[in-house]
């Protein structure tokens, strides 16, 4: 195994022999980490292979089990988030910690706020924000609500959370998660700059290309345990990926060419509204062949929800139509679409895919469980069920007891439990949502394998995800939403990465002759939207 | 009919509205400020009981109704710590710890009626509060009337919802209570205490609806009589969500609430031909409609009535 080269700088921060375990779970088994003063340092790992729990200890917020934490050569006991900034150390995570309802300078002041008579400093505060904002281009109004930010912008507050914390060594957990390509280089430029002001960065992800492109060294952790650490000009995406996974992985999915056959889903100028009453859906125009796979990009939050929900029967549509294997559904909800051979894989398993405290058994025949040969005469019939279920687990190599609750699965057992719920019964038709979300590589590897079985016997797939990378794979072809528009469509592989991230943000390609095409204007958009076509 | 209304709508039944107010606005602030710290507060009915009895109580004993009124914000503080106990170092359901609150003082101050005074109902009279008379205001016309003299815990009620509304709003203290109320963890992240704070803000909140009892008991009348808060800290979490978790929102609502009661009041000393005990029901039943109406477009803290930390141990790992 490679050992870190020696090196000039003296580590900040050495975490030694650091133990951690939630119940029966062992997070980190003995993880050693020493990160470089001024050094990018990528921590690697798949989803659970403890790189945010060895986070969260170095940040204070679970106390260890049990390891030695040193900080510019210390010891140190950090017992709460509070130790942590005051020895220098600053997090931004994966879920923003910030309150959607309050000002952007109302977040950023609060645990340290400036005082005047005994009130808030909001002179001040916005004083303060403006001058560290402009330090590291990390433009933002300090009185916007967070609610109206954009992700990127979001994230942006979450970095000046920390650096108005004096920080000097900033963790940095899976931050382009949720950023589109452009976000994510508007990132590593701030990642840059920080870095060249001196400060640590600590950066989680699982994306091998980031960590290749911006990292100094490169910490790889698998299942709570420390495998190496290498500089990261020494290694090849190959090598870490086999160092996370374990085994040899094939990072490309082979896709044999197919031609589609019949329409088997079709969306006729759909919208739709959410919640709020606010359009989220404006004359959605698309259609899904028998062996094609169409993939939906988008930054998050352009109605891709609401266009699951739509399909799925599980969200109104205000006007247009939908017509599932050639039909129109009489039933509104639900039920009637999976009658018409519709299977859905939602976007949020926790809330949607699976019933988290109840068995494994009854979590693998949701949504046919009134059905023989699962029921007979309104009575749940055990050994049909587990039968069934059985098969399901030992197909999708799914880890768990079939009486064990759903939510003692691990994210990846569970996302494999919905894929294979629903793909048990020969859809014609199926909505994957975020198919692959929080899952590890393996289970990564599993489900995109079983949708392009699927595409090969001939399902027509609707593929919508934030990962363009499993986009870029999987599908035949792709459109752009934006805005609840379709702004952009055509064969998967007439895309660049960059041509995609201006679509993405509502910006049109300015280079001339793209392949991909703008989507027709079939209806066209009231002038306010007319800033994304023009 | 005319008549009808000038007994209805007199700058008395204003007065009155005042009067009636006072304990379900200060209840309803208290409301205010646990949920805006995340915790869900059902319990400000006992919180009245326990401030009333507490207030006559001591009153009785030491013969100064101002003892009593600290006796009432002490006892209010006692119940909110009770109430954090079982919220959030017991991991309870906030709901249910709050009406085993309600229940419990219930119990507990009827009981404590028989055993103190025997067994009457009601205690025996003990010396009320003074009535400030404001000089200046109380020569102005009209404004002189509605807010010449009154209880001094009238006065503070005025003086407690903008002081409050300052508080949350535009202090440090305020707004690590309301980041607490919306995203612990962010607060937590950040170096804030959660539960410290949680606990701090209960006791405040505590001895603010306690001082509503005192009102109830001092301040209305002079004696403590078996569940003499009749539902009036339920009416108070109703105004706290009516007024959108505010405190001058709380107010307004309590004071709306109060004029319909005191309406409700002149209405029954007019000949009428519908059963007391029908008109009565006309606060409870604005309640009712406000809130139906109301509940769905204000939205709670994002945090009202989660534990924290979670109770389902570490997230992802």
């Amino acid at each position: 195994m490679a050992v870190a080269s020696p090196d000039l700088h003296p580590p900040i921060v050495e975490l030694i022999g650091i133990r951690k375990r939630f119940g029966p779970v062992v997070a980190n088994d003995g993880v050693d980490l020493a990160v470089l003063r001024g050094e990018i340092h990528c921590l690697l790992g798949e989803n659970g292979a403890g790189k945010s729990t060895l986070m969260k200890i170095l940040y204070g917020l679970y106390p260890p089990d049990g390891g030695e934490i040193r900080v510019r050569g210390q010891k140190v006991h950090i017992r709460s988030p509070r130790d942590a900034m005051a020895l220098g150390i600053g997090m931004v995570h994966q879920h923003f910690m910030l309150v959607d309802r309050l000002t952007v300078a109302e977040n950023l002041i609060a645990g340290q706020e400036p005082v005047r008579n005994g009130l808030l400093d909001l002179r001040r505060a916005r004083q303060a924000i403006r001058e560290m904002a402009d330090r590291y281009g990390l433009r933002v109004d300090p009185d916007a609500r967070v609610q109206d930010l954009s992700v990127g912008e979001q994230q942006r507050v979450e970095i000046l959370k920390a650096l108005m914390r004096n920080v000097d060594i900033l963790i940095l957990d899976e931050p382009t998660a949720v950023l589109t390509p452009q976000e994510v280089d508007e990132l590593f430029r701030v990642m840059l700059q920080l870095k060249a002001d001196g400060k640590t960065l600590i950066f989680i992800t699982h994306k091998l290309r980031e960590t290749m492109a911006f990292s100094d060294r490169v910490t790889v952790l698998r299942n709570g345990r420390h495998v190496g650490t290498w500089r990261t000009a020494d290694t090849s995406p190959e090598q870490l990926a086999e160092m996370m996974v374990g085994r040899q992985v094939t990072l490309r999915v082979a896709r044999p060419h197919r031609l589609p056959g019949d329409v088997l889903l079709e969306l006729d100028r759909v919208s739709a509204i959410d919640d709020r009453g606010q359009p989220r859906l404006r004359d959605v125009t698309l259609s899904v062949r028998s062996g094609e796979i169409l993939g939906i990009a988008g930054v998050e939050g352009n109605g891709q929800l609401e266009l699951e929900e739509v399909i799925a029967g599980l969200r109104p549509i205000s006007s247009g139509r939908i017509r599932i294997n050639g039909q129109e559904p009489r039933q509104p909800g639900p039920r009637g679409r999976r009658a018409l051979g519709l299977a859905h894989i939602p976007s949020d398993r926790l809330r949607r895919g699976l019933a988290a405290p109840l068995p494994v058994t009854r979590n693998g025949i949701l949504g046919r469980h009134w059905q023989p040969p699962f029921a007979r005469r309104g009575v749940l019939r055990e050994p049909a069920i587990r039968s069934h279920v059985g098969q399901l687990l030992a197909e999708f190599q799914i880890r768990g007891r079939l009486d064990a609750p759903a939510s003692t699965l691990s994210g990846g057992n569970q996302q494999k439990l919905v894929v294979a719920r629903e793909l048990a019964h020969g859809p014609r038709v199926i909505l994957a949502c975020q198919p692959t979300r929080g899952v590890d590589v393996g289970a990564i590897e599993h489900i995109h394998s079983r949708l392009l079985e699927m595409r090969a016997a001939g399902a027509a797939i609707l593929l919508i995800s934030a990962d363009l990378d499993e986009l870029l794979a999987l599908s035949d072809r792709l459109v752009v939403m934006y805005e609840g528009t379709i702004v952009a469509e055509g064969p998967a592989d007439r895309f660049t990465r960059k041509e995609l991230g201006l679509w993405m943000a509502g910006q049109r390609p300015d280079r001339a002759g793209s392949l991909a095409q703008a989507a027709p204007d079939r209806h066209p958009a009231p002038p306010k939207e007319g800033a994304a076509h023009a | 009919m005319s008549d009808a209304w000038e007994v209805i709508f007199q700058i008395n039944t204003l007065t009155a509205a005042l009067r009636l107010a006072t304990p379900i606005a200060l209840a309803a602030m208290a409301g205010t400020l646990s949920e805006r710290a995340g915790v869900i507060n059902i319990g400000l009915e006992g919180k009245l009981l326990a401030g009333a009895f507490a207030a006559v109580y001591v009153t009785y004993v030491t013969g100064a109704p101002w003892l009593g009124v600290l006796a009432a914000m002490a006892a209010g503080m006692l119940v909110g710590l009770l109430l954090g106990l079982f919220a959030i170092r017991l991991r309870a359901d906030h709901v249910v710890a709050g009406v085993g609150i309600n229940i419990l003082l219930l119990g507990l101050t009827t009981w404590l009626l028989q055993v103190v005074w025997g067994g009457r109902g009601t205690s025996p009279a003990v010396t009320s509060l003074p009535r400030w008379s404001i000089p200046v205001l109380r020569d102005i016309p009209v404004v002189g009337e509605l807010l010449g003299s009154h209880s001094p815990l009238v006065y503070f009620t005025l003086l407690a919802a903008p002081a409050l509304w300052l508080v949350l709003f535009r202090t440090p203290a305020g707004l690590r209570v309301r980041l607490i109320g919306e995203h612990p963890e962010a607060a937590d992240t950040v170096g804030i205490a959660v539960n410290r704070t949680q606990y701090l803000t209960l006791m405040a909140a505590g001895a603010l609806a306690a001082l509503g009892g005192a009102q109830l008991s001092l301040g209305d009348l002079a004696w403590f009589s078996q569940n003499m808060s009749a539902g009036r800290g339920y009416m108070a979490l109703a105004a706290n969500v009516f007024g959108q978790w505010n405190p001058v929102g709380s107010l307004l609502a309590a004071l709306l609430f109060a004029l319909t009661d005191a309406v409700q009041m002149r209405i029954q000393t007019l000949p009428n031909p519908w059963p007391a005990e029908l008109v009565q029901m006309l606060p409870y039943l604005l309640t009712i409609l406000v809130l139906s109406g109301a509940v769905r477009r204000s939205r709670p803290p994002a945090a009202l009535g989660r534990h924290y930390p979670p109770d389902h141990g570490a997230g992802a790992l």
